[in-house]
């Protein structure tokens, strides 16, 4: 889970609403603001946070290092395959996104699968802000 | 090869959880950071931090570096994805449940409480029109028996205060998930070090940190943990899964997951009731808490003594120590507390209100106040004291008789203790005798 949130350039987050209240644009706006390229896929929308959208990862030109999900748990086996077939590095199902089925095909396909995380909490874990909040993030050391 | 990360052992943690040395200087020890706010880097981050779109200090009355150290040490002992720290442990729980329930609510408390608790329970229910149902948490049947669809909550202490009664956590979290709601346990008494009730099935940790975790008696603070596992989307809380007015129809559950009710308490109801920590007493509860387990184990041994040799003396009735031997409780120390009971315990002296009042004022060593969980040896009368506004009924539901006196013990030669304590009771029998 580290390497991936730490090694990704390109995320891929399907799904992302337009609406700034969604959990889907909180991520998307974050790993922007944290230097991260977000594709956003989605049928229903043309632009979002400034980038263009891709109905789907199949219409995406680029390599995607993560592919993000915020979907119902139904839609992930179909994004799973297509996961694979373009050759996305990862594939991170976002907390509530649970589908054994897609992560096993993701797997199969050789991609490292993240299941219920969020990907925004995750990097704040790493990074340290999330600890501002009184999270847990489970770094122990007394270097500095 | 990466090196899989190492499962830290509780001592570790008790001293290093949430706290790295400080990035710029080097300092070992926690900065206090004792600033009212915090410079933006730019509109944008401003901006980011206010909408929650990115974490970041803003102001202390909503989150600060010294006391988000304390947070995360104490979420981390508890085994909760976070914690939100209050100004006291009455201030946490009137947090929570402000944040949980809705008017017509009703919430599941056992009988057996602290003093200070069940009238803030009361209070809460006349005004935020939610209705109490009172749980006498010893019979096997009570928690079933007061739950109903509009329950809300269950709560209890881990060891009553002051009866010492312990909760069967499994038991009350097994109900409590039957009706869709959450455990909360105020595991003030226990310390996450004796018991850590999340691994038991309990939902939400209350903590008056003034006691056991500041240790020294220095410091007034509270604390919220959650444990992050339960579902707030279950349809029956809406308040954390609904649209947000404060944070213009932000979904604080479906936005943050597991963090999500952390997030509401402390971007709402801590920001509204503004009852924050200080920074400074952050920095106390740290100190208090790299020595936890060190001072639990002798406080617990110390009780453990001090009760054995209560038992034994004239003039003395019960003795509520629910680790003695034949204790009520007994199993469920085995259980829930194997490393201890705490140090907090109450007895009975035969010779009643008028004893009660010439043993407290023939102690010498031991302190007459109105806390627990020191160094020091307390001493207190809780009929005369903390349990003053209740009435002989709600007196006699939280185990206290008018004889009953409440120990804390702490970290003295046993001996001295006794000693001290060998006075009290010649006085409470010379008050008898006399009376």
């Amino acid at each position: 889970m580290q390497e991936i949130v730490l090694n990704a350039h390109t995320v891929a987050i399907v799904g992302l609403s337009a609406s700034e209240l969604r959990a889907s644009h909180f991520v998307g706006y974050y790993l922007q603001r944290h230097g991260y390229r977000v594709i956003p896929v989605n049928p229903n929308e043309e632009r979002v946070l400034g980038e263009q959208v891709y109905p789907s990862l199949r219409d995406v030109p680029d390599h995607i290092d993560v592919v993000d999900v915020f979907r119902d748990p139904a839609a992930v086996p179909d994004i799973a395959r297509e996961a694979v077939e373009v050759g996305a590095g990862a594939l991170w199902l976002q907390f509530g996104v649970i589908s054994p089925e897609g992560a096993r095909i993701a797997q199969e396909g050789g991609l490292a699968v993240v299941m219920d995380r969020c990907l925004k909490v995750e990097h704040a874990r790493l990074l340290g802000r999330m600890h501002w909040m009184g999270f847990d993030t489970g770094v122990i050391a007394g270097s500095r | 090869m990466d090196e899989a990360p190492r499962d830290f052992g509780f001592n570790t943690r008790a001293v290093h959880a949430g706290q790295r040395p400080d990035p710029y200087t080097g300092a070992s020890a926690t900065p206090i950071y004792q600033t009212a706010g915090f410079v933006f880097d730019d509109t944008e981050s401003a901006s980011a931090y206010f909408n929650l779109q990115e974490y970041g200090n803003v102001y202390s009355r909503i989150m600060n570096p010294t006391v988000a150290a304390f947070e995360e040490r104490l979420a981390n002992l508890e085994g909760g994805v976070g914690s939100v720290a209050f100004a006291s442990g009455l201030a946490a729980q009137a947090g929570l449940f402000f944040a949980l329930l809705e008017p017509g609510d009703r919430i599941a408390v056992a009988k057996a409480l602290y003093g200070g608790s069940t009238a803030q329970l009361n209070h809460l229910a006349r005004k935020l029109q939610i209705t109490v149902d009172w749980v006498d948490m010893d019979d096997p049947d009570g928690w079933r028996r007061s739950v109903t669809t509009e329950t809300k909550a269950l709560f209890a202490e881990t060891i009553a205060n002051p009866g010492g009664n312990v909760l069967d956590i499994s038991l009350a979290a097994a109900v409590a998930h039957e009706v869709g709601a959450p455990l909360v346990v105020d595991n003030t008494f226990a310390t996450p070090y004796l018991c850590r009730p999340l691994e038991f099935g309990a939902d939400l940790i209350i903590h008056s940190a003034t006691k056991f975790l500041a240790g020294n008696g220095t410091t007034i603070a509270g604390a919220v943990v959650d444990s992050g596992t339960f579902d707030w989307s279950n349809g029956r809380f809406p308040s954390i899964a609904d649209p947000s007015t404060a944070y213009h129809g932000l979904k604080f559950h479906e936005t943050f997951g597991v963090y999500g009710l952390l997030m509401k308490l402390r971007s709402e109801t801590l920001r509204d009731f503004g009852a924050v920590l200080a920074p400074f007493n952050a920095f106390l509860l740290l100190l208090g808490i790299e020595s936890l387990v060190v001072r639990m184990d002798r406080h617990v041994a110390n009780a453990l003594a001090v009760a054995e040799w209560l038992r034994e003396q004239p003039g003395v009735g019960a003795v509520r120590h629910p680790a003695l031997p034949d204790s009520p409780y007994r199993q469920l120390v085995e259980r829930y507390l194997p490393a201890g009971a705490g140090s907090v315990f109450s007895f009975d002296l035969e010779s009643g209100r008028e004893g009660g009042r010439c043993f407290i004022e023939a102690l010498s060593l031991w302190s007459h106040l109105a806390n627990v969980g020191d160094t020091k040896s307390l001493v207190i009368h809780p009929a005369s004291t903390t349990h003053r506004q209740l009435s002989d009924d709600e007196l006699a539901a939280s185990g206290v008789a008018p004889g009953t006196v409440r120990l804390s013990v702490g970290l003295e030669d046993v001996g001295d203790l006794v000693w001290d304590l060998e006075r009290g009771l010649r006085a409470a029998r010379g008050s008898a005798v006399t009376a």
